[in-house]
C-alpha cells in the first residue's frame, strides 16, 4: 500500500516521541547471520539521521524563529541516530564496517541511478558509484593484508570486488567536482529525494573515515583512509551541488523530513529481520510526526501548500538488492570518464588544475595503489592462492621494491 | 648496544605533578560520589544485556545437510559437528591473521638492521614461521572442506578471535613500537596458537578423525618451535635492554 504524504496521517505526536537509554542502546544485528542488506539499511539510515542533525543546526543558525522547533525535533533525531547506529555490533572491526559503508555507496547509488528520471543526474550517480566501487576494492585489499580477513564475509556475494575508476586518479580540483543542480520548480520529487539520500550517505561516509582513520596504527591504513576521505569530501561537494540552492530553508526542511519518511518506508517494506523492522516502523511513525509539524510550519511561514513540494504518494522505495549487472555494465562503459567543470569528459580532456592538483597529492606515493598492489580478491582471502616464496625470493622481491 | 627503553618526558604518572596531585587528591577526598554503590553497578547493567543477548551468530549447515556425504563427515554423524566446525573456522581465521602478523614482524625486523634485533633474530627464520602459519591456514581450510564445511565462512569463534586479535595487529603495525614490544605481541599470539592446536587435536580425536588429528600434530610441532624461539628472543631482548642479558 502506497504511503500518502499529504493526507492527515500525523504519525506519532512529538511529545510522545521519547526514548530510554535502554531503547537507544539495543542489541546489535548479527554480523554473521543477518542479511548484508540489513546492515546496508542501518548504515544508510544512520547517514540520513546524521544529515538531519547537521541540516537542523545549519537551519537554526540562520533562522532564529525556528530554533525551538528545530531543537525539539532534533532531540528526537539525535536519539534515533544513536539507536540506529548502535545496531552495528562491536565485533565489526573498523575496516569491516568500512566495507559495509562502501557496499551502501555502491548498491544504493546504483539503485538510485537506475530509478533516476533525469539523465544528467543519473550520470552523476553512475560517476560517483564507480569511484566508491574502487574504494571497496582498496579497503578489501587492506582488510586482507592487514587483518587477514575476507571482505566477502560482509558483502555476502552481493557486490563484486575488482578495481573501479582507480582512486589514484579520482583526485580533482574543486571546480571539477561541482555539478548542475536540479530546478526546484521543475524537478521530479523523486529526483530531490535521491539527491538528499545519496548526499547524506556520502557525508556520513566522509565523517566516518575522518574519525576512524587515525585509530589505525598502520601508516598505510592511515594514509588510505585520508586519501579516500578526501574523495568522499569531493563526493559530498558533488552531490550537494545537484540540489537547488534556491530552495528556501523551510522547503529544504520539508524535503528532509519527507526523505526520512521515504527511506524508513523503504526499510519497513524490505527488512528481513523482524526486530529491526519494528525499529524502522517506530522511526517511520516518528518521521511522519515530524513531517506533519514541518508541513504546518511551511503553510504558516511561507504561506504555501506543501503539495507544491511533496508528491501526494511516496515514490517507489529504493531497491535493497544486488545491482551487480548494472554495476558491471557501467564499469565496462564508463570507467574512463572524468570530470571537467560540470560535465563528464573523456580521460584525455581533464583540466590543468585537476592534473596539477592530482600530481602534487600523489607525489609522495599513492596509498590506494600501494595497498592493492597486485591484489586479486579470492574467496577466503588472497592467502588461498598464497605461494610460499623461498626466503631468497622474498629478499630479492623486497630489495627490488625498495 | 642500543637501548629501546630510555628516560624521557613521560607525563602520565602523578610523580610528574607533585603539587597538582596534592590538590587533586585533596578535592577527591572531600567530594562524595554523585551516585551510590560501586563498580558492581556496571556488572549488573552488563548482566541485563547478557541475559537478553543472542549469540554472535551461527555456522552454515555442513555438507551432509546439502546431500554431500564425505567419509570424514560420516564419522561425525551422531556427534555435534557445529562446535567442531566452529573451532576449525576459528583456526582458519587465526592462522590467516598470524601470516599477516609475521609479515609485519618481518618488516619491523628488516627495518632494525644494525641493531641488536638484527643479530638475534634471523629474518630467514621469521620467513619460515610465516610460511608455516600459511600452511596451517591451508591445513585448517582443507580439513573443513573434507567434512563438507565452508572454510570461507566466518564462524562465531573466528569472529570473537578476530576481535581479540585486533590489539596484536595494532602493536605490530605501529611504526613506533620496538621489536621487543612486537615480539611480546607475537608471543601472545603463539601462546594462543599452541593452546588452540593442542585443544583442537584432542577435539579431533574425540570426533573420530584420527588422521586429521595427526595432520594437526604437525602444526602443533611448528607452533611449539615458534613459541620457543619467540619466547627466547623476547627474553633476550628484554634482558639485553636492561643490561643484564648474556652479552651485557
Amino acid at each position: 500500500m502506497a504511503l500518502n504524504l499529504l493526507d492527515e496521517n500525523k504519525g506519532c505526536p512529538i511529545d510522545r516521541q521519547r526514548f530510554t537509554w535502554k531503547e537507544v542502546a539495543q542489541p546489535p544485528i548479527s554480523k554473521l547471520d543477518d542479511d548484508a542488506f540489513t546492515r546496508v539499511r542501518v548504515i544508510l539510515m544512520n547517514g540520513i539521521e546524521m544529515e538531519a542533525l547537521r541540516f537542523s543546526h545549519s537551519c537554526a543558525r540562520m533562522n532564529g524563529d525556528l530554533q525551538l522547533l528545530l531543537a525539539q525535533l532534533r532531540r528526537v533525531e539525535q536519539h534515533q541516530a544513536s539507536m540506529v547506529n548502535g545496531l552495528i555490533g562491536a565485533d565489526h572491526s573498523t575496516l569491516e564496517t568500512t566495507i559495509g559503508y562502501e557496499q551502501v555507496a555502491i548498491e544504493v547509488t546504483a539503485a538510485v541511478a537506475q530509478a533516476e528520471p533525469d539523465e544528467y543526474l543519473a550520470q552523476v550517480y553512475r560517476f560517483g558509484m564507480l569511484e566508491d566501487f574502487d574504494h571497496l576494492y582498496r579497503y578489501t585489499a587492506l582488510l586482507d593484508r592487514l587483518e587477514g580477513k575476507d571482505a566477502n564475509n560482509i558483502l555476502q556475494c552481493y557486490t563484486d570486488i575488482v578495481p573501479g575508476r582507480p582512486t589514484v586518479i579520482e583526485h580533482r580540483a574543486p571546480e571539477d567536482d561541482l555539478r548542475e543542480h536540479y530546478d526546484r520548480s521543475g524537478a521530479a520529487a523523486i529526483s530531490k529525494l535521491h539527491a538528499l539520500t545519496i548526499m547524506s550517505a556520502e557525508q556520513q561516509t566522509h565523517n566516518f573515515y575522518m574519525n576512524v582513520g587515525p585509530s589505525y596504527a598502520d601508516p598505510v591504513a592511515r594514509q588510505l583512509y585520508a586519501e579516500i576521505a578526501s574523495i568522499e569530501e569531493q563526493h559530498v561537494t558533488q552531490y550537494e551541488s545537484i540540489i537547488d540552492p534556491n530552495e528556501s530553508w523551510l522547503e529544504k526542511w520539508l524535503l528532509h523530513e519527507a526523505n526520512e519518511v521515504y527511506n524508513y518506508y523503504g526499510c519497513v517494506q524490505q527488512e528481513s529481520n523482524s526486530r529491526i523492522k519494528a525499529i524502522w516502523e517506530r522511526c517511520l511513525d516518528y518521521e511522519l510526526g515530524h513531517l506533519h509539524v514541518v508541513k504546518e510550519l511551511f503553510k504558516r511561514y511561507e504561506r504555501r501548500d506543501p503539495a507544491e513540494i511533496l508528491p501526494a504518494v511516496l515514490p517507489e522505495p529504493i531497491r535493497f538488492e544486488s545491482q551487480r549487472e548494472f554495476v558491471r555494465k557501467v564499469l565496462n562503459q564508463e570507467v574512463d570518464l572524468r570530470a571537467r567543470g560540470k560535465h563528464f569528459v573523456n580521460k584525455s580532456e581533464e583540466g590543468k588544475a585537476t592534473l596539477e592538483y592530482r600530481e602534487h597529492m600523489n607525489s609522495s606515493g599513492s596509498p590506494s595503489d600501494t595497498v592493492a598492489a597486485g591484489y586479486q580478491w579470492s574467496p577466503g582471502t588472497e592467502l588461498v592462492r598464497g605461494t610460499q616464496l623461498t626466503y631468497t625470493e622474498f629478499v630479492q622481491e623486497t630489495e627490488i621494491a625498495r | 648496544m642500543e637501548n629501546s627503553t630510555v628516560l624521557g618526558t613521560n607525563r602520565t604518572g602523578v610523580d610528574m605533578s607533585p603539587i597538582d596531585i596534592k590538590e587533586m587528591t585533596a578535592l577527591t577526598n572531600v567530594t562524595l560520589p554523585s551516585s551510590p554503590g560501586d563498580e558492581r553497578a556496571i556488572a549488573r547493567m552488563r548482566g541485563k544485556y547478557i541475559a537478553e543477548a543472542d549469540t554472535l551468530g551461527s555456522i552454515p549447515p555442513p555438507g551432509t545437510l546439502k546431500g554431500v556425504a564425505t567419509t570424514a563427515m560420516q564419522k561425525l554423524t551422531g556427534r555435534n559437528p557445529e562446535a567442531f566446525i566452529d573451532k576449525l573456522g576459528g583456526r582458519v581465521g587465526f592462522e590467516r591473521a598470524g601470516v599477516r602478523l609475521y609479515d609485519a614482524l618481518i618488516e619491523k625486523c628488516s627495518a632494525a638492521r644494525g641493531t641488536m634485533a638484527a643479530s638475534l633474530i634471523p629474518l630467514e627464520t621469521l620467513w619460515q614461521f610465516r610460511n608455516e602459519e600459511l600452511q596451517h591456514f591451508q591445513l585448517a581450510s582443507d580439513a573443513l572442506r573434507s567434512i563438507g564445511a565452508d572454510p570461507t565462512a566466518q564462524t562465531p569463534c573466528a569472529d570473537a578471535d578476530g576481535v581479540a586479535g585486533m590489539g596484536l595487529i595494532q602493536v605490530l603495525t605501529d611504526p613506533r613500537t620496538s621489536v621487543t614490544q612486537c615480539l611480546e605481541a607475537v608471543l601472545i599470539g603463539e601462546l594462543t596458537d599452541n593452546a588452540a592446536w593442542g585443544l583442537l587435536i584432542e577435539f579431533t580425536e574425540k570426533m573420530g578423525l584420527g588422521d586429521m588429528a595427526r595432520d594437526f600434530e604437525v602444526a602443533l610441532r611448528h607452533e611449539e618451535n615458534h613459541l620457543m624461539h619467540v619466547r627466547q628472543w623476547h627474553k633476550e631482548m628484554v634482558l639485553q635492554d636492561a643490561g643484564v642479558g648474556a652479552s651485557a
